[in-house]
This record gives structure tokens, sequence and C-alpha cells, in this order.
């Protein structure tokens, strides 16, 4: 009983790691850019989250709908002032520029809100749970962020293969030139991807929040986490990045469950066996 | 003369500190179809570029609809009603012959052109709209690459080297469907290596040869002796 406790713990938090994936996985697949900044952007969303519920007084949860909106403006404005410019087809200007955001916004973090660590309170749901079988006990809170993930991939999924949206990422994925050709100007579909990838960290960085203590220095851990999601996924589908998520997040769980010191290296493990055995990744893209 | 829909005036283009285009001027007339012609490394490609935004220009080197462009970038080419066929056909890999099609078709410029008419016009896609575009035959891309262009419903659609690399037969087939184009009121721009089927196809004709003009004229009025020597020099 203990272990399928743990193993549902481990799928249930993979959902989170998902997001962080999802987010990822989405600029990479449009515009070839290694977002280096991705993890203090989650803070960044979280700390935002609690500036909103500090002024008006609302249940985080519900902030996300104030979060979300926000990071997105900030995507876009990313994006075009800054990022844009470092797109080319050398790809090392944007992961130095977006290393030196990472560095940027964690100090600015620290200036402003102090190294102290952080949490949200959601109130009684954060404690709530139900038995599913006898012995078998599933968190609320954990169960809502797990299903506000597969909601958030499934979205993105078909955003991306179903409508006018996610075609103009493709076709500007493809080819870029041909894609201006056709009449999409790329600085406005990457701003567009980028808005798009920070919304849904918005609603990782929010549940994070509630979930654990948050400081301004758990960024780059979380982009870690991120990218291990997207390489044991792979690039072929959204759907990868949720497998991805919970390989990594039952990893850990049954690690941590062994010794509590080995819960961080069980998923770095995981995420070294896939990509020595199956490099590309469990839903690889098909070539055409 | 009325006031021609495509002018451009005496183009300079450069790569770097090459030198592509050497004071280029060409008219297309609304429901023209002009051809340029000229063998490798003439400048036809770059001519078309310039006329797409693809590579900005002076200011009014490139006048479209009585409108300077010359400095446009493509995407707002386009949405004026320039749409080019690119050489290679390149099509988008990872979309469908459809998704292909309806790219073409996200501006929403309004004219005659929608999915049903590229379907009638090129038959043979239609079976195949749900496959990837990579799976198509030569011909067949070149078909929705055509289709793809046409689904901006441009005034003037530009076509670079549509017959490169397709078997004869099929390099037939693609220009007979060029008329039904130009009656739903599209001017045509063909650069075309294989001259005789230019000639047969365009009304006017211009031979570069090393970034100039070497020869302007209607295909009616030009001797193969006169084509040739601006073809390959005198």
């Amino acid at each position: 009983m203990e272990w399928i406790n743990i193993v549902i713990q481990g799928v249930l938090i993979g959902g989170l790691y998902a997001m962080f994936a999802a987010g990822l996985a989405l600029i990479f697949g449009v515009m070839r850019l290694v977002n280096i900044a991705h993890g203090d952007l989650i803070v960044l969303a979280a700390y935002i989250a609690l500036m909103t519920t500090d002024t008006l007084g609302i249940n985080p949860l519900l902030a996300i709908v104030i979060v979300v909106p926000i990071m997105a403006a900030i995507g876009y404005g990313l994006q075009r002032v800054l990022l844009n410019r470092t797109l080319g087809d050398d790809i090392l200007p944007p992961l130095l520029v977006t290393f030196g955001l990472s560095v940027i916004i964690q100090n600015a973090l620290l200036e402003l809100f102090t190294a102290d660590s952080r949490r949200l309170r959601a109130g009684a749901i954060e404690v709530a749970s139900f038995p599913l079988a006898e012995g078998v006990w599933i968190g609320v809170l954990p169960l809502l962020q797990f299903v506000v993930a597969v909601a958030v991939i499934g979205a993105l999924q078909l955003l991306f293969y179903r409508t006018a949206f996610g075609r103009a990422f493709r076709a500007t994925s493809d080819d870029q030139s041909v894609a201006q050709l056709m009449g999409l100007d790329s600085r406005h579909v990457f701003a567009l991807a980028m808005a798009l990838s920070l919304a849904v960290i918005a609603v990782a960085g929010v549940f994070i929040a509630i979930r654990t203590n948050f400081d301004p220095a758990i960024g780059p851990a979380r982009l870690i986490f991120g990218f291990e999601a997207v390489i044991i996924g792979g690039l072929g589908s959204m759907w990868g990045t949720l497998a991805g998520g919970i390989i990594l997040g039952v990893a850990q769980a049954i690690g941590a469950q062994i010794n509590p010191g080995w819960q961080l290296l069980a998923g770095h493990l995981a995420f070294l066996l896939i990509l020595a055995l199956r490099p590309e990744g469990l839903f690889p893209k098909v070539k055409g | 003369m009325p006031e021609p829909l495509l002018e451009v005036r005496a183009l300079d283009a450069f790569y770097g500190d090459f030198q592509a285009l050497f004071g280029v001027s060409l008219r297309v007339a609304a429901g023209e179809v002009v051809a340029v012609i000229g063998a490798n490394g003439a400048g036809k490609s770059t001519l078309l570029k310039c006329i797409a935004g693809v590579i900005a220009s002076r200011h009014d080197a490139v006048v479209f609809d009585g409108e300077p462009i010359g400095e446009a970038p493509a995407f707002a080419v386009v949405a004026r009603g320039i749409a080019l066929v690119p050489e290679g056909r390149r099509l988008f890999s990872s979309l469908s012959v459809e998704e292909n099609l309806l790219i073409g078709g996200q501006l929403r410029r309004p004219g005659p052109w929608t999915l049903p008419r590229i379907y009638e016009l090129f038959p043979a896609l239609a079976a195949r709209r749900h496959q990837p575009s990579t799976s198509l035959s030569g011909g067949e891309q070149q078909m929705v690459a055509i289709g793809r262009a046409l689904m901006c419903n441009p005034k003037l659609l530009v076509c670079d080297e549509i017959s490169l690399g397709l078997a004869p037969i099929v390099v037939r087939e693609i220009y007979a469907r060029l008329p039904s184009i130009v009656a739903e009121g599209s001017s045509l721009v063909i650069v075309e290596q294989d001259v005789v089927q230019a000639l047969k196809a365009a009304n006017q004709v211009y031979c570069l040869q090393e970034g100039r003009v070497a020869l302007a004229g209607a295909a009616a009025t030009l001797t193969r002796e006169t084509i040739s020597a601006a073809y390959f020099g005198a």
C-alpha cells in the first residue's frame, strides 16, 4: 500500500514538471530557443501570485486568472524587445542572453523580496484528501494540480495541431522565410509562442507557490526538471512532456522513499537512463 | 500606356559587396503574363526576391498598385497582393497538404481562390489533402506550392522556376493551368530556364544577362536569334 501511495504522489507531482516542460518544449519547437531563464520566470510567476494575493486578499488558486495574463504579456514583450534580436543561425546568443536574464531575475527578486522563503496559503484545500482505496489516500490539491496540468497539456496539443494559431507556429518552425512569404510576421509569431509558454508556467508557478516554500534561488532547479522531462518525453507531442514529467516525478518519489537524500538523484538517474537507452525520447518527432 | 500593376524602376540589388542587379526595370500590366529568362546567375531569382520583399531595395525601386513597396518586408508585401512560389517549392514539411494551403489562406484576402477552387484547379491534390506534404511527388508538391500562393488571393503571382526538376509531361500539365489562374484576375511573373515553355506562356519577355536587362519585348515579336544573343551575350 505504501508503494502505491508513493507512486501516486510521484504521478501527481509529475503534472507540475510536465507544465515546466511544456513551456520549454513549446518555444524550443517553434523557434529553437533554449530558455535558460525558464525556471526563474516560474519563480517570478510565484512572486507575482504572492503580490496578487497579498494586495487583493484572494485565494491563490483564484490568482491564476490574474497571473496568467500578466506573465503572457511579459512573455510577448520580452520576445519582441529582447529575444527576437538574439535569434539567428547561431544558437549561442539566445543562450547567453537568457542566462543573463536568469541572473537578473534572481537578483531583482532577491532585492525586492529578500531571500526569505515564502509560501502561498490556499486554506483548507491544502490538507484536504480523500481515500481512493483501503490505505490509499489522494490529496485534493495535488490531484487538482495534476488535472489542471493534463488539461493545459491537452489544450496545448489541440492548439498546436488543430487550430490556425498552431498551424502558424508549425509553419514558422518549419521554414521561417517561407512563412514570411505567406504573410506570417515571425517576430509576432515568436512573441505569441513566448506569451503562451509563460502563460503555462504562470499556472505552474502558482501551484509551486502553494505546495512548497519558494525563494528567489529555486528557479534553476525547476529549469533542470523541465529539461529532463522534455528529454525523457521527446519533442514529438505535448503528451510526451506529460509522460516525461510523470516518469521524473515517480522516480523522485521512489528515490525519496528509499533514502530521503536520493530524491533528486533518482530523478537524474531516470533521466540519464532514458538518455542512454532512447536519446530521442519516448515520443520523438516523426521525420517526414 | 495604362498604369502598370507592378513597376520595377532602375533596381540595384546587392549581396554584401557583390552587386547582383544593375538598374533593372520591368513593367507588368494587369492580366499579363511576364516571363523572365536568363542563364544561371543572371539575377532572375534576385529580381523576384526584391519584388516579394525578401530582399529590401530602394523605397521606390518597386512600385505595386501605385504604391512604393521597395522597403516593405515580405509579410507586408504579400498582404498587399504579391504571392511568391519559391524556387524548390519549399513546402512546410510538418504540415499536411491542406494545412499548407490553409497557411496561404490565413491572411484572408478576399478573392476567388478557396480550398475547393484549388482542388478544382489541381484535382490530384484533393485525394491527398490529409497526407504529409513530403509524401507527394515533385509535380504534386509544385501544385501545392502554387495553390498555397494562390490561397493568398494575389493580384500578382510570382513563380520561381516551377519546372525545375520535373518531368516534361508534368511541366506541361502545370503550365496548362496557368491560363485559368490569369482568367481569375491574377497577373503572373514567371522565371523560367525553359525558354520555349516561357515564350509559349508569356505575353512579355525580359531576358537578364549578368544582372542587366539584355532584351525586353512582346513574346510574339522575339526571334530565336535575338533571344539567344541576349541569353548568351554577343
